[in-house]
């Protein structure tokens, strides 16, 4: 399949050693920083998805803190690895991943969805360099990670592609149609991660559109699925490694998260998914429960 | 340029389909990081002719279109240069992809459409898009081409290679006129006038050219000497071109195989209306879903034909003078 010539490189993953304890941690103040970084975005933006933002705060931060081989300093580097956000709309916790490890500003990348301010409500790769690609209408971001993942394969390039899904999304055709392509295509260099928080727009997946038997579905697809917590650090860090070392299959992780996680009054209920407006005390009530200082509460609130 | 097309046009009934297919296989060497992807059409779009030379560049989507069209995002961010090859009605059912994934990230790919309009023939009104023009139109930063015979195909398909930035073009099913010489040349964003007159101005595209210089020969018989302007490029409009034909014959008739809202004949007429508004009479299908037959059967049906290009000549040469 491959045109270009072979580049030989070994699988850094099944060399790197084990994760260390102070990664675990790093990652855990790095979530920690996201999960405020969105309350406050959303609360200067007077709209946003909170509790979808939430639920994959751990993943991304071990995304970036540990897994993805991408350098601020390079975004169009062509040996980086890439992370495609398909559920556009936790745009929130990418920018506020994207801050913590200096892809953008932690002060301007708080002007969420904000006139004139590049960080929009769906991330658009117009205004950040360091975005993959738009994403915003689900089911595509997927199907673009894809295309990457077979350009870069065509390419011997041994970069790898991630895509971060919502569940609901899985009930876009389309997603079904790239699970297909991506494994009669064997794209190893491939992983899918969905965040499995059980909630939608309106209600419970259940009643909207049932997703389940979910992992069951993956494996009918020939997909190497992995089923975790997608809170527990250590648990991502192994999964994300295994996947590196799987060969001939493309690699679904189910992470089951808790929505609105962090924040107790926003923790399993739907009402936190869809665009909120979130008052001055709810703001001040969710960065508590998030661990801020309450001098750091009124630089996320007041400093902006 | 001169066109590479001779040698590979006109051994499969000189369909516009047939020569994108033979000019992109050509092209293949020239354009290294060039991928064609599939919708499980390629006997049909005419990319069969690169998936036997080129097969480890001729990538299998299946019957997919929506995943296609967004994965050649992602195959052209990481610095290939995909062609998504499907129906122009297929297309239709991937508008949101191309919109999100390919225009808005501002991705060189490359869409080509085969089957487009009445010109389908017996596969019938599901499979006639008549809508793409219009729909592709309307995405921000898409160009839009439909050239109008296998000559100037082989020349497109080359430019959109070399473009920046995402085309939705036009090929076609059924055997084609030629409508040009070997010394043809294309250049996107620029209409030609292929036939010259100063009564009235045909401007077309696609299989309306050759039936568009039919009908300048018909009303020459009357004394009628109607200029033909192929406009191979509906979007970006080349607005010098038609205000200079607008003051010139101070009257248009625009032709296409499509819906008559939002094609060529609506681009026309926005162009024209903020340089130099004159009668414009519209030649398309009439805002209707086509149906089964051989294409000249339906273009006289629907009303396609030289004869109805005619008659709207004359119709925009009455209503001179009275805007």
């Amino acid at each position: 399949m491959a045109f270009a010539p072979k580049a030989v490189i070994t699988s850094r993953r099944e060399a790197a050693p084990p994760p260390a304890r102070d990664l675990e941690q790093e990652i855990a103040l790095a979530a920690r920083f996201v999960r405020q970084h969105v309350i406050a975005s959303i609360y200067h933006a007077g709209s946003g998805h909170p509790g979808g933002s939430l639920s994959c705060a751990d993943i991304l931060a071990t995304l970036f803190g540990a897994e993805l081989n991408t350098w601020p300093g390079s975004p169009h580097d062509p040996m980086r690895d890439r992370f495609v956000l398909s559920k556009g709309h936790a745009a929130p916790a990418l920018y506020a991943v994207g801050a913590h490890h200096g892809y953008c500003d932690k002060l301007a990348s708080l002007k969420l969805r904000k006139f004139g301010s590049p960080f929009q409500g769906h991330p658009h790769i117009g205004d950040l360099p360091w975005v993959e690609t738009s994403t915003g209408s689900l089911g595509q971001g997927f199907s673009v990670a894809l295309g990457m993942a077979m350009g870069l394969k065509l390419q011997n390039s041994s970069a790898r592609v991630y895509a971060l899904l919502g569940d609901g999304e899985l009930q876009e055709g389309e997603v079904w149609e790239g699970a297909m392509c991506a494994a009669h295509h064997k794209l190893d260099n491939f992983c899918a991660i969905i965040d499995y928080n059980k909630l939608q727009s309106d209600a419970r997946n259940d009643e909207i559109m049932r997703l389940e038997p979910l992992a069951a579905k993956w494996r009918a697809f020939d997909w190497a699925v992995a089923e975790i917590d997608g809170h527990d650090v250590s648990a991502l860090l192994k999964t994300f490694r295994r996947a590196g070392a799987t060969h001939d299959r493309p690699s679904v992780i189910i992470a089951h998260t808790v929505k609105g996680k962090g924040v107790p009054y926003m923790e399993n209920m739907p009402a936190w998914h869809g665009s909120v407006k979130l008052t001055r005390e709810q703001a001040d009530d969710a960065l508590t429960a998030l661990g801020a200082t309450h001098k750091e509460i009124r630089e996320y609130l007041d400093g902006v | 340029m001169a066109s590479e097309a001779p040698a590979l046009i006109g051994s499969s009934g000189d369909s516009l389909r047939e020569a994108f297919g033979k000019a992109l296989s050509g092209l293949a060497d020239e354009f290294p990081k060039l991928v064609v992807l599939d919708a499980d059409i390629a006997g049909g779009t005419g990319v069969h002719h690169f998936r036997k030379s080129h097969p480890e560049r001729f990538l299998q989507f299946g019957i997919a279109e929506q995943n296609m069209m967004a994965a050649a995002g992602g195959l052209a961010a990481v610095g290939l240069l995909p062609v998504v090859t499907t129906f122009a009605v297929f297309c239709l059912r991937a508008v949101e992809q191309a919109r999100l994934s390919l225009a808005y990230c501002k991705r060189n790919a490359m869409i080509v459409a085969s089957h487009p309009g009445l010109d389908v023939g017996p596969d019938g009104g599901s499979a006639q898009a008549l809508e793409d023009i219009a729909a592709f139109r309307a995405i921000p930063g898409m160009t839009v081409i439909s050239p109008a015979d296998p000559i100037e195909t082989a020349l497109a398909t080359r430019a959109i290679l070399e473009f920046d930035g995402p085309v939705y073009m036009r090929t076609g099913r059924s055997p084609a006129r030629r409508v040009f010489g070997d010394d043809h040349t294309f250049e996107i964003g620029k209409g030609r006038i292929v036939r010259g007159g100063n009564d009235v101005t045909i401007v077309a595209c696609g299989v309306e050219v050759a039936r568009a210089v039919e009908a300048a020969q018909v009303l020459a018989e009357d004394g009628i000497h109607a200029r033909v302007v192929n406009m191979a490029t509906i979007k970006p409009i080349d607005a010098v071109l038609l205000e200079r034909c607008a003051k010139e014959t101070g009257a248009i008739v625009t032709a296409e195989d499509h819906n008559i809202l939002g094609g060529l004949g609506g681009a026309v007429a926005e162009s024209l209306a903020l340089t130099y508004p004159c009668p414009i009479e519209f030649v398309g299908v009439k805002d209707v879903f086509g149906a089964s037959g051989e294409p000249e059967e339906l273009a006289v049906m629907f009303g396609l034909g030289s004869k109805s290009i005619a008659e709207a000549a004359r119709r925009a040469i009455a209503r001179k003078g009275r805007m």
